[in-house]
């Protein structure tokens, strides 16, 4: 004898697929990102807050030296992108958790990548463009380490 | 006639202690009501007795209308879960001595399902989001005898198969409470219960299930599910077991993850 059992309840359809799955990468993203940043963060509060004169050394030159150094361009540049993309898909989640109002939600959305990117773009190109004694700089409003003319 | 006792002890019990006890109910009848409110009721009761105790005074002494439900009364059924001093808990299995009876002992419906009467929550969302992890066993052989199993392939998923439906875990959850869509722990204790069974072959459907948008990644590991569950399953490992098993691509592969 035999019986034939139909599927139980196949009545389930799954989500559209999108090709990319944003949510598993973000959630991988923060954990990632999160080890880095805690060695990022925590050598720039030292080296700027703590080592040589404390927080006393810091000045437009302090600065200056800094960013003469590629090891430290490059560090600042990992830790803009890191923090800043962390920092904004923490804020998304926290949206997708929060905003009910669909609208409201998009336009959340919306502000905090606008914000992201022009923060992204400022910051990568002060990092890259720094030039503590431009050439054409008005006489006198150039800090007193430049090379005098 | 006496019945009959051990000799040389004595036929009564040592006298249980009574207590005045106020419990304040989150009452609403959606009839007469706009909003809900909070009634007290001051009631006499024993270190015996429990939340559901009490619950059954009112109801059967002092106001009829009170409405929640109970089965089982055992902690079995799953059917009184509720929020009582802002904890998720079954009433059947929270004693009033083990809460601050010297304050008021406030008792509402638990959170994140819409409220329907008094302590009674519509479980349809529930339900729904267990039936869409495929809650059975998926399997494509037809043995003649019972499909075998090692006593260490049964223990991976021992803790998931505690689960009584109550609802405890998923309406603890914040995420849940501000975003109905998400599944919801409840369901993925259940989805776990068969991804991680040896006689299983639908694991990669409930996983890819699971990868979804309101999937396991909206889970932030607060750990409410775990305090609230009332058969002690540890909810939020079950969770990251589950997790490891997508990105791993394989449950067999998940290291199981300490508790
Ligand atoms: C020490 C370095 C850091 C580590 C290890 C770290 C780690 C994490 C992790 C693992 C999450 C995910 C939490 C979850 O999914 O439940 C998270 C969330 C978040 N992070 Fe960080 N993070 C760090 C620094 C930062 C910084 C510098 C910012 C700001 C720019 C930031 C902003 C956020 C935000 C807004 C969230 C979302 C909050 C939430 O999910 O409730 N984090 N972080």
């Amino acid at each position: 004898m035999t019986t034939t059992i139909p599927a139980p309840r196949t009545s389930y359809t799954p989500p559209k697929r999108r090709r990319v799955n944003w949510e598993k990468w973000g959630w991988l993203y923060m954990r990632v990102s999160g080890l880095f940043l805690v060695v990022l963060i925590f050598g720039h509060l030292f080296v700027n807050l703590v080592a040589g004169n404390g927080v006393r050394a810091i000045d437009f030159a302090f600065v200056a030296g800094k960013w003469a150094d590629p090891f430290w361009v490059v560090w600042d540049t990992l830790l803009l992108w890191l923090a800043l993309i962390h920092g904004a898909n923490g804020m998304r989640t926290i949206t997708n958790d929060y905003a009910h109002n669909p609208l409201l939600r998009r336009l959340i959305l919306l502000a905090i990548l606008a914000s992201t990117v022009v923060l992204l773009v400022l910051g990568t190109l002060v990092i890259y463009t720094f030039d503590p004694c431009p050439a054409n700089a008005v006489a006198g409003s150039l800090p007193d380490f430049c090379p005098v003319k | 006639m006496s019945t009959a006792t051990l000799e040389g002890t004595s036929s009564a019990a040592p006298e249980v202690p009574s207590f005045t006890v106020t419990l304040i109910v989150r009452r609403y009848d959606p009839d007469v009501d706009a909003e809900p409110y909070w009634q007290d009721f001051d009631l006499q009761m024993y270190g015996t007795d429990r939340v559901l105790d009490a619950l059954h005074k009112i109801k059967w002494e002092v106001d009829g209308s009170l409405s929640f439900r109970r089965s089982c009364a055992h902690g079995v059924c799953g059917s009184d879960a509720m929020r009582i001093n802002g904890r998720n808990r079954l009433a059947c299995k929270t004693l009033l001595k083990d809460l601050d009876i010297s304050k008021p002992i406030y008792v509402e419906a638990i959170k994140g399902l819409p409220l329907e009467k008094d302590l009674i929550v519509n479980m349809d969302p529930f339900f729904e989001s267990f039936k869409a992890v495929q809650p059975f066993l998926i399997a494509s052989s037809k043995p003649d005898k019972e499909r075998l199993q090692s006593v260490a392939q049964r223990e991976r998923f021992d803790d998931t198969t505690k689960c009584i439906l109550c609802a405890a875990c998923t309406s603890s959850c914040p995420v849940f409470w501000t975003d109905g869509q998400y599944f919801g722990p409840a369901a993925i204790v259940n989805a776990h219960r068969f991804i991680f069974d040896s006689r299983d072959e639908g694991a990669q459907v409930r996983l890819d299930i699971l990868n979804d948008k309101e999937g396991v990644w909206r889970c932030r590991t607060t750990f409410n599910c775990t305090d609230a569950c009332p058969r002690g399953i540890e909810v939020t490992k079950a969770i990251s077991e589950v997790k490891q098993a997508i990105l791993k691509g394989n449950p067999n592969k998940v290291d199981i993850v300490l508790g």
